[in-house]
């Protein structure tokens, strides 16, 4: 589905006037056919989809290669590129600062599943509202080829020799933290991480997006899990998954057919349709079972697994004021004279 | 009445009188058991003393335990208004069974020893006045329930000082009132004990020591606060809206005090909603990302830690620094090396946090000397950060922070906040080439803009990576240098901003003495008592790094000049030689660094030697 219209040869505009050309970000200096790249395009597509207004989105990364792609999508938003393993951080410090930004956070299977895997958890335990990608090819590019904590066991790389270790899972760890939007795709399938990112922009707290996006140049030989001929040959969806923003008038039926809505915070849906297997995408365990059970079986799934729209966001359970902290005025910044006068006279 | 003999095993006051009284000039000790409860009764002696009018300060010397442990709660008395630490004892509250021979010891010939009549001494001192109490009788009899008995023992000794010293009872009352805050059962439960134990004394025990408590009109209009209340007073009045923080001693009361006042200050109760986040991390790394985020974002963030969380923000204040993000660090210093002693104060963050991140990197470092620069750099460090955009620490330490000061109440603010160079939308227009590190005024500080800005030309990728003016990346030697000359530049802006430092000068000074932070008091009173020995001195208090030309000056002026820290390396002397290597060879190093705040007298003695060994 697309927003665009095509009228009279003008270019494709949004619901806010803008093209397509406006969420582009610099030239990527990433390899050739690197599945990041694929990622930032969904991205581009997505927010230009959404209508997205530019200056009310942050762009948030740690460190690796995945996270250089803030600087090749949406020059006309803010971003910062942080530490390794810290964007979860600086990213509650930014929402918390002003809650009316849209957090896009690009990680990757180091900055997430290793350094970082502590802020990681906390990030979703505090429900920080962003949009949490973590572009996953398994290895470390840019200090040329070291396993990360994603690598399957028993895998061999040029460099790094065979990993004797068990991978993290970042689904299951999301799970466990009880993450409200918890989502796997896979960088070769445009159109799922198209429309999971839409939802995920749209959901309210923290929504986690585990994409395998294979790196061309250390870790995409054929036997390779994060490979795009493993993702082509191995890739099994769960469901169809199509969003549908809030502006476009659907007549909504539930359980049907195998379809099943989902709505979000402030109106628009999720709209899964069944595909091979019987799953409930509100069920917690059965997503913790489909993903340890698809470990052992070696399936590569992806899809919605979980959803819950249910959880108070930081914002909320802290009770912060509606504007901005970042744009408050003097006034409520620095307490009155009176104000001052009260908390003066308990010392006295 | 309570009649009970002074068992016979004990030892006996000292049977002559004293000749001169002593009055309002001495310091009492009370050694308890930690987690015991002592506390109410130390600030309660300690305010209702202070409320007499008469100059106090405590010091709690407590150990890295919650239960168990000896303490030690010194409250000194000062006619003078002189409030450091002082090396003697004249009074001994010796509550506590395991340290009762090493407290003994440790009193002046003539001091007072005040003990339960159930505590042995191995060798007890005939130059010493004892007062034996039965506290346990006094306990039971006040018919206290026997969970709180240990908790209300405490009380017995403010009730036996009060007598002997003859501190006003209706302060004492008052005192507890402030404690409970008005809620009558605990007040008369606490007082009826205190009472009793005045009232045993006074029918059995007469006095034979000279210390005697005397109302002055010294403290009238004054405060007793603590340095971390202080400091999140100032920050909330400095609109601090994000606040992250870790647990560590000793900077945890400075949230404490936080939460507290922050629904005082900044709370709407119409709406229930809130203008600050204060929020407990994971750790110290979450919590200096969380105020990198939000300092970027702009948001008037800040983080309380010590030396051991400031280690894990090493990464996150490099970043800062050269992202160039506002946000503001306490680092209420407490003994290290590692663990160190966490209880005990020190000031060894010194170098290290004016150096901290890797590269060059140097900070703009606040020292706060007394209660009301606690407050004041609550705002003040917003207000720099935000104007030079980089990170600023304020090093507090254990003795400022947790320990009570008598402070003149603290003034509204003279000037309105300082947001920096901040651009709107509409102010964004003005500049036709705007680049968020473009040095446009000459003062190495550049424009910055906030997220949520709509000019289109507002976005920048913030990042610590190489970057040219226009916060593209940038691996260009010229792009480099060019940057980490404008961050020099800002550098000496902020020499000519920060707090000037102040000076003392002495008619006839030979000499000159530098020193920063808690050790303010101990300095002052030792410039007074360097001049029974002959020698005037000059002094000059430090207040903030980067160090500027009023330092410059008065190095110039003085043959020697010694510089006086707790810490075992000289930290700050090594800065000013470094700052000024004309006077490098002028200056000695006054350091100690035992976990205790600093006392007059090792100024003093150090100073007095040093000065005879050029003589």
């Amino acid at each position: 589905m697309t927003i665009e219209t095509k009228t009279n040869g003008k270019p494709n505009v949004n619901r806010i006037g803008l093209t397509s050309q406006d969420y582009r970000g610099r030239e990527t200096t990433l390899c050739q056919g690197c599945g990041h790249n694929s990622i930032t395009s969904q991205i581009i597509a997505a927010a230009f989809e959404l209508s997205l207004a530019p200056h009310q989105v942050i762009k948030m990364s740690g460190i690796g290669c995945s996270s250089k792609t803030p600087a090749y999508f949406m020059s006309r938003s803010h971003g910062f590129n942080t530490l390794h393993g810290r964007m979860p951080s600086v990213t509650t410090g930014a929402v918390l600062a002003n809650r009316t930004l849209l957090a896009i956070g690009i990680s990757g299977d180091g900055d997430t599943g290793s350094i970082g895997l502590g802020q990681f958890k906390h990030m979703i335990r505090r429900n920080v509202p962003v949009v949490y990608i973590v572009e996953n090819n398994g290895v470390y590019g840019l200090t040329k080829g070291q396993f990360s904590a994603t690598a399957d066991v028993g895998q061999t790389l040029k460099y790094a020799g065979t990993n004797v270790l068990p991978p993290i899972d970042i689904c299951i760890e999301a799970l466990a933290a009880e993450c409200g939007f918890v989502a796997r795709s896979f960088a070769g399938d445009a159109k799922q991480v198209r429309e999971l990112l839409k939802a995920a922009m749209s959901f309210h707290g923290t929504a986690v997006i585990d994409i395998i996006s294979p790196c061309v140049t250390f870790n995409n030989h054929h036997d390779s899990t994060k490979s795009y001929d493993y993702g082509k040959a191995h890739e099994e969806r769960l469901q169809d998954i199509q969003f549908i923003p809030r502006f476009e008038e659907v007549h909504v039926e539930y359980e049907e057919g195998g379809e099943r809505y989902v709505q979000l915070h402030d109106g628009p849906l999720i709209k899964l349709r069944k595909l091979g297997r019987d799953y409930d995408p509100t069920n917690r365990w059965q997503a913790i079972e489909l993903l340890e059970r698809a470990r052992q079986n070696h399936e590569f799934i992806t899809g919605l697994l979980y959803i819950n729209t249910g959880r108070q966001t930081l914002h909320e359970v802290m009770h912060l004021t509606d504007t901005p902290l970042a744009y408050l005025p003097e006034e409520q910044l620095r307490p009155s004279r009176e104000r001052f006068a009260q908390a003066m006279r308990e010392f006295l | 009445m309570i009649q009970m003999p002074v068992t016979e095993t004990q030892p006996r006051p000292l049977d002559h009188p004293a000749s001169e009284p002593i009055v309002n000039d001495f310091s009492i000790v009370a050694a308890t058991v930690n987690g015991s409860g002592s506390q109410t009764a130390n600030n309660v002696l300690m305010r209702a003393i202070f409320k007499m009018g008469v100059p106090v300060s405590g010091k709690n010397l407590f150990p890295s335990n919650i239960q168990g442990l000896p303490t030690w709660f010194t409250i000194r008395v000062s006619k003078d208004g002189y409030t450091a630490r002082r090396e003697t004892t004249e009074i001994l509250i010796a509550f506590n069974q395991r340290t009762a021979d090493e407290d003994l010891a440790s009193l002046v010939p003539g001091g007072v020893c005040i003990h339960p009549n159930d505590l042995k001494f191995t060798n007890p001192r005939s130059d010493v006045h004892f007062y034996a109490i039965p506290v346990r009788d006094l306990v039971k009899q006040s018919g206290v329930d026997a969970k709180l008995r240990d908790y209300i023992a405490n009380m017995v000794y403010v009730g036996a000082l009060a007598e002997l010293l003859g501190i006003d009872m209706n302060e004492i009352k008052a005192a507890l009132e402030r404690h409970f805050k008005g809620k009558p059962k605990p007040v008369s439960l606490n007082y009826g004990v205190i009472v009793a134990a005045a009232e045993w004394v006074r029918a059995n025990l007469p006095k034979t020591d000279p210390f005697r408590v005397s109302p002055m009109d010294k403290t009238q209009g004054l405060i007793l606060v603590d340095g971390n209340t202080a400091a999140a007073f100032g920050a909330l009045m400095g609109g601090m809206t994000v606040c992250a923080w870790y647990p560590i001693t000793p900077s945890t009361s400075l949230i404490d005090a936080m939460t507290e006042l922050a629904p005082i200050l900044r709370a709407d109760p119409e709406t229930n909603t809130t203008t600050y986040a204060i929020v407990q991390t994971e750790d110290e790394i979450a919590a200096a990302g969380i105020i990198v985020g939000a300092g970027w974002a702009g948001a008037r963030a800040m983080t309380a830690t010590s030396g051991p969380g400031l280690s894990l923000m090493n990464e996150f204040v490099s970043l800062a620094y050269f992202a160039e993000v506002p946000c503001v660090i306490w680092d209420v210093q407490r003994m290290g090396p590692s663990t160190g002693l966490p209880t005990r104060t020190s000031q060894g963050d010194v170098l290290s946090a004016y150096y901290m991140g890797h590269g060059d990197t140097h900070h703009v470092i606040l020292f706060p000397g007394n209660m009301t620069e606690c407050f004041e750099f609550g705002y003040l460090a917003f207000d720099l950060a935000e104007r030079l955009q980089t990170p600023v620490l304020v090093l507090s330490d254990l003795d400022l922070g947790m320990n009570n000061w008598m402070s003149e109440p603290f003034s509204y603010p003279d000037r309105p906040l300082d947001r920096g160079k901040v651009l709107s939308a509409d102010e964004l227009e003005q500049f036709k080439d705007w680049g968020r590190y473009k040095d446009i005024d000459g003062d190495g500080i550049p424009y910055r803009t906030l997220p949520g800005n709509p000019n289109p030309r507002a976005a920048y990728l913030a990042r610590g990576t190489g970057h040219n003016e226009f916060a593209l990346y940038s691996e260009r030697p010229e792009d480099w240098q060019k940057n980490l000359d404008r961050l020099t530049r800002k550098h000496h802006t902020a020499r000519s901003i920060v707090p000037k430092p102040v000076v003392q000068e002495a008619e006839e000074a030979t000499i000159g003495i530098i020193a920063y932070g808690s050790t303010d008091s101990a300095v002052r009173e030792a410039c007074d008592g360097l001049r029974a020995h002959g020698i005037m001195a000059s002094y000059l208090r430090i207040r903030a790094l980067p160090l500027e030309s009023t330092l410059t000056d008065f190095l110039a002026k003085y043959e020697r000049v010694y510089i006086v820290e707790l810490n075992q390396d000289g930290q700050m002397a090594q800065l000013v030689q470094l700052h000024a290597p004309e006077a490098a060879a002028r200056i000695r190093s006054v350091h100690i660094c035992n976990g205790l705040p600093m006392s007059a007298q090792f100024v003093i003695e150090s100073i007095v030697r040093a000065e005879h060994s050029v003589a």
